[in-house]
């Protein structure tokens, strides 16, 4: 096997290993640090189902953003619904084995690209041309979207240039990594440069901002139910705050009859 | 009237390009050793103030969800960059929500994260210095925790947060903002951010009751310390003294007049307003509330009311349960105590307006609604209430419930413009501890998105009153009205258009 392949294949489970466990480091430390107090921000949700329906909002439709504006939330939206079915589309290739049915039907999503590209330059043009947003942009903010972008460019070039590589070695390397039955990298240059920067990213998700994927969910603000007065709501620390101040039924800063 | 520093606004509230340190400074004046100490924080910067503030912020985002994950999320799109109003009025860039919680977030990346330890340039990490710290302490005084950006925040996050919790950090090393400290000192001390003594809150509502009987031939009470009355009043400390706000209290006084329920108020806990939040505190907060508890205990009441005051009411609605135990649903005895005293047919606790509401659509209370004829009313949305709070239980009742009171004391009613009311209701600029003169002209500055919103309301359905649910908005506009070229005293409570319009029956219905 060529160093390459080999370095690849190691690269893409050392980047898991790292996604795996950074992510769940941070998931488990947003899990169980407590929020002391009710903070949800109007519209609020008065019930679990509100709460739900909020996320529906949010997830799906970047209600937020929407609200907040309209270029925003075009590039932000065609470039987050772009990848979730160019994930699907992506399947195929590392499904080991006979593919289902249901994933030949994913052919038209590679289409996903044009939308996936679009918001992508839009979101750099407004981080270039806009000064708000240019003077909350780091190094890395740039970084990332030019990493996407050339993710997607390449991807792109194979698929839509009748530069595709070999196939079948494609399939068997992809599939290859999830059952552990190594196989060659396909030769063509722009394959490797189209996954590397991808198993790069997969170690970067749980040290960057692409932590707001997990963080929306513990936002207080959105997962609270607005329903303070009627359920008192105690954090772990502030009913020990209470024993440790001694503000108990006998303590002199109640009732003095 | 025309003065330099009177602002001309334009016809639309324009996005401003960005102006770097137009607002740099060195903040508000700063507490002194006394007011520090006070509350048990240092009275002067500690000599390891580093160390000190890196340990504080790994404290507090370990006790608090909101900043842990807020100082992660944020993926930096921009959205709230044009939300607030103290980036509106004044273009430092600082000022965008997002730019000033990166003022936070900067060193918490340097400290706590592996991309800020070893590549910090690349992710916009900056150690905590002399010049940061400056920077927190002038910039996180120009937030006024109204949480509008937080309503268009993708990911939920609430600059609020993160003000309070820099607040926090810069009191720990001993850096604290005087007015705000000054006030706190005041409530634990004399029971109110006043520092009014109980003789002379007496006073004032002996010369009130004078007042009405002579405006209106009843005797309508205001009681204070009265023991098993059905309802603790607490109201903010500014309804005893302050023009507009004691022409709410008035109001009050009289619609529990007219229901006939018995009321009182407390000399103890003669304050809704809780600075503590400001500081982000919780103990502070809680001292705040624990009064509260303690008035209602020790006179022995029914219900809990709360005036006016918009902060007030976020901490009574969301926060008093936990804090206090004023409120439902408890399963440990601490708060089980207090709850069993309490009617549970009613909300714990309510609000003036909840009470008002109730009333009017029991058909309890008789409005003459051409007194208020000279009126065209419109009704600014305090940002606690809007975006923190609710009022009836219904969805959207905090919009609903005060804009039902004013229509049915009023015949002119008028909403300003869509995107500044409501969830989106923009500050008045003077709130979370900013309502001081040595911030004259950030308030200034950060009122001109709101009083945009009333220009144009004026210019095309001739509103000419501004009715408020809050103390620090009557302050803030009372102040700030004539330099864009109001007259001041458009600011009203909206209980005191329910006064002016309330028909009072002769006697009270007081069954003592």
């Amino acid at each position: 096997m060529s160093l390459i392949s080999i370095f690849l294949i190691f690269l893409f489970y050392i980047s898991s290993l790292i996604f795996i466990s950074g992510l769940s480091y941070k998931i488990i430390q947003y899990w169980k640090t407590p929020a002391p107090l009710k903070i949800p921000i109007a519209p609020s949700a008065l019930d679990k189902k509100g709460v739900l329906l909020r996320y529906f909002r949010e997830i799906f439709l970047f209600a937020s953003l929407f609200k907040a504006n309209k270029w925003t939330w075009l590039f932000g939206w065609s470039f987050h619904l772009a990848l979730v079915l160019l994930f699907f589309r992506h399947l195929v290739y590392f499904w080991p084995g006979e593919v289902p049915l249901i994933l030949y039907k994913t052919e038209p999503f590679k289409y996903a690209a044009y939308p996936l590209i679009f918001g992508l330059l839009g979101l750099l043009g407004r981080r270039l041309f806009v000064d708000r947003v240019r003077y909350i942009s780091a190094p890395s903010d740039y970084l990332m979207l030019l990493v996407f972008i050339f993710i997607a460019s390449t991807g792109m070039i194979m698929t839509f240039a009748n530069n595709h590589p070999n196939i079948l070695m494609v399939k068997n390397f992809a599939s290859g990594l999830i059952t552990f039955k190594w196989s060659e990298l396909p030769g063509e240059i722009i394959f490797l440069l189209h996954i590397l920067p991808v198993f790069c990213i997969i170690a970067v998700f749980p040290i960057s901002k692409l932590l707001h994927a997990p963080g929306i969910f513990f936002a207080p603000t959105f997962n609270q139910v607005d329903n303070a007065r009627k359920k008192r709501h105690l954090s772990d620390w502030a009913s020990k705050n209470e024993d440790n101040l001694k503000i108990n039924l006998e303590s002199k800063n109640l009732k003095d009859e | 009237m025309s003065t330099d520093n009177q602002i001309k606004l334009p016809t639309y509230v324009e996005t401003p390009s960005i102006r770097r340190d137009s607002m740099s400074g060195d903040g508000p004046f700063k507490a002194s050793v006394e007011i520090q100490n006070n509350l048990g924080f240092p009275g002067e910067k500690v000599e390891n103030w580093q160390e000190v503030a890196i340990t504080k912020m790994a404290e507090t985002k370990s006790k608090y969800k909101s900043v842990q994950v807020f100082l992660d999320s944020c993926m930096k799109c921009g959205a709230c960059t044009d939300k607030c109003h103290y980036f509106l009025g004044t273009a430092d860039p600082k000022n965008m929500p997002v730019a000033r919680q990166d003022l936070f977030r900067s060193v918490y990346r340097r400290h706590f994260t592996f991309a800020g330890k070893y590549f910090p340039r690349l992710v916009g990490a900056k150690d905590l210095d002399e010049e940061m710290l400056d920077d927190w302490y002038n910039y996180f005084h120009q937030c006024s925790q109204c949480r509008r950006c937080a309503v268009f925040c993708p990911s939920g996050i609430d600059t609020a947060e993160i003000s309070m919790a820099a607040r926090e950090v810069m009191n720990v090393i001993g850096v604290g903002q005087k007015y705000t400290n000054q006030i706190l000192g005041k409530v634990k001390k004399i029971g109110n951010n006043l520092g009014m003594p109980e003789p002379a809150l007496k006073d004032t509502l002996m010369d009130l009751e004078e007042e009405i009987k002579e405006d209106t031939g009843v005797d309508v009470k205001l009681p204070i310390d009265v023991k098993n009355s059905e309802i603790l009043m607490v109201s903010p400390s500014a309804d005893f003294f302050a023009e507009p706000h004691i022409d709410g209290l008035i109001g009050y006084a009289k619609v529990f007049h007219e229901s006939g329920v018995s009321w009182t108020l407390s000399s103890y806990a003669s304050e809704a307003a809780n600075f503590g939040m400001f500081i982000g505190n919780y103990d502070v907060m809680r001292d705040g509330a624990l009064r509260i508890r303690k008035a209602a205990l020790d006179l022995n009441v029914k219900r809990v009311i709360i005036g006016e005051c918009g902060h007030a009411w976020r901490v009574a609605y969301s926060f008093w349960n936990t804090l206090s135990g004023i409120g439902g649903g408890a399963e440990d005895e601490y708060a089980m105590r207090l709850q069993k005293q309490l009617d549970s047919q009613y909300p714990q606790p309510q609000h003036m307006i909840e009470f008002t509401y109730d009333l009017i659509q029991k058909n309890k209370l008789t409005f003459k609604k051409s007194n208020n004829d000279h009126r065209v009313v419109t009704f600014h949305d305090s940002c606690n209430v809007a975006r923190g709070s609710n009022m009836g239980d219904i969805e959207n009742g905090q919009f609903i419930l005060p804009r039902e009171v004013i229509k049915a004391a009023c015949n002119n009613f008028i909403d300003m413009p869509k995107n500044t009311i409501k969830s989106s209701t923009f500050c008045c600029g003077g709130g979370a501890g900013l309502l001081t003169d040595d911030l004259i002209d950030l308030r200034i500055k950060g009122a001109k998105p709101r009083m945009h919103a009333l220009r144009k309301s004026e210019q095309e359905s001739g509103v000419n009153t501004l009715a408020a649910i809050c103390a620090i908005c009557k302050s803030q506009f009372s102040k700030v009205l004539p330099n864009y070229d109001f007259d001041p005293y458009m600011v009203v409570s909206v209980h005191q258009l329910v006064s002016d319009a309330i028909v009072l029956k002769k006697t009270s219905n007081h069954k003592d």
